[in-house]
């Protein structure tokens, strides 16, 4: 008999013991494109108890990196930029754990010097105009910034795999 | 039961992103469902990771000089996808309280002690044939501020990646028996028991080392890739 699958639990407010006992915030090691951001509540509180995950495709396999989130909810990784796939706009995907999620979370980050890629990309192009703008990441100090709110009139856009 | 509960529930094992009965989930559970991307999400394959792995980092009653208090336990078993199919070479990560049921975390004020010899964390990589193994102590059970008079039953905390991104699980595994299953939220929250049964490991006196350790089997399912 098929066993059925083990259900999710929250990451619970704890897991820096196990999960960030090194740093591993270096999605390219030694990328010098800083994206850094917040994780925001249904209050706009701090998440001070989040974990976030970058994902993204490279040459040789996929480049991975987790940042516990601060105090004020911060996050803060080094990546670079990765290249197109297909028709698709460069683009890093997301996990989101926290207390309080049941289940981990996922979203995208867009990047905004491509203006043109990210108009003819098939998944940003069939959101709403709203939704997008959450999903594209804002100029900030020489980086990158991209919040990620979990509630609200501006929440994240988080999708279903 | 809340109406936003029940129109949470979905055909899956997974728990609703909003259980008031827990309640952090009331400020974080997003409120707008999750979009469906045509043609599906993309799925990257398992990362690779950053970190070495060793020997005995899944022993966790041999990282300080001393033996850890408490009950010394083996939680072994088996990484699979829903087809059987075993997951080699993934990364398990583990954490927990002590004994006392006291997390070694500056945000943990449970007044039970902290052990010197007992930090809770563990980590390996699955066999050939998904199977994984670490020797720890049972954690402790402890109170939290949920509710009044909430506990927190024994549970160990996991991580895993499985062959690609969308098989990532984090969970918590839960020890046979235990009495404070009815009113814990975060068990509760997965609605099926039957899913809620495969969170709970099971006792194996075939696992348990005579005069040394009780064995407990803790099979782990991930969702199917599409790989291969």
């Amino acid at each position: 008999m098929i066993p059925g699958r083990t259900p999710s639990q929250t990451v619970g407010p704890f897991y820096a013991i196990a999960l960030c006992r090194e740093t591993q915030s270096e999605v390219v090691p030694g990328g010098s494109l800083r994206i850094a951001g917040h994780v925001l509540d249904g209050a706009g509180e701090p998440v001070a108890d989040a974990v976030v995950e970058l994902w993204q495709a490279d040459k040789g396999g996929t480049r991975w990196g987790r940042c516990g989130t601060d105090a004020t909810g911060r996050f803060e990784f080094k990546t670079e930029k990765p290249a197109s796939m297909a028709d698709e706009a460069p683009s890093v995907d997301v996990i989101v754990l926290a207390r309080g999620l049941l289940k981990h979370l996922v979203t995208r980050i867009y990047f905004p010097d491509e203006p043109s890629a990210n108009a003819a990309d098939p998944v940003l192009s069939s959101l709403e105009p709203r939704d997008r703008e959450t999903l594209v990441a804002t100029e900030a100090d020489g980086g990158l910034s991209f919040d990620i709110r979990l509630q609200g009139e501006k929440q994240t856009v988080f999708f279903a795999l | 039961m809340s109406d936003e509960r029940i129109s949470n529930l979905a055909e899956d094992v997974d728990p609703p992103l909003l259980y008031p009965d827990y309640r952090s989930t009331t400020l974080r559970a997003p409120q707008r469902p999750p979009i469906i991307v045509p043609d599906r999400f993309r799925d990257l394959e398992n990362p690779v990771y950053g970190h070495d792995i060793r020997e005995a980092d899944n022993d966790l009653t041999r990282q300080h000089s001393g033996d850890p208090q408490g009950e010394r336990i083996i939680v072994t078993g088996r990484v699979v996808e829903e087809d059987g199919r075993p997951v080699p070479n993934t990364l398990v990560e583990i954490w927990q309280a002590n004994a006392g049921g006291r997390y070694r975390h500056e945000g943990d004020q449970h007044p039970a002690p902290l052990d010197p010899n007992f930090s809770g964390a563990g980590r390996t990589l699955t066999d050939a044939d998904g199977k994984y193994e670490f020797l720890t102590v049972k954690p402790g059970a402890y109170p939290w501020k949920n509710h009044p008079n909430a506990w927190r039953p024994a549970h160990i905390h996991f991580s895993l990646f499985g062959r690609a991104f969308s098989s990532r699980l984090v969970t918590q595994m839960y020890f046979p028996g235990d009495p404070l299953f009815e009113f814990d939220p975060i068990f509760q929250s997965v609605r099926d028991p039957e899913a809620r049964r495969r969170l709970v490991a099971r006792f194996e006196l075939g696992l348990t080392q005579p005069e040394w350790a009780l064995g407990y089997r803790f099979d782990i399912v991930l969702r199917r890739t599409p790989f291969e």
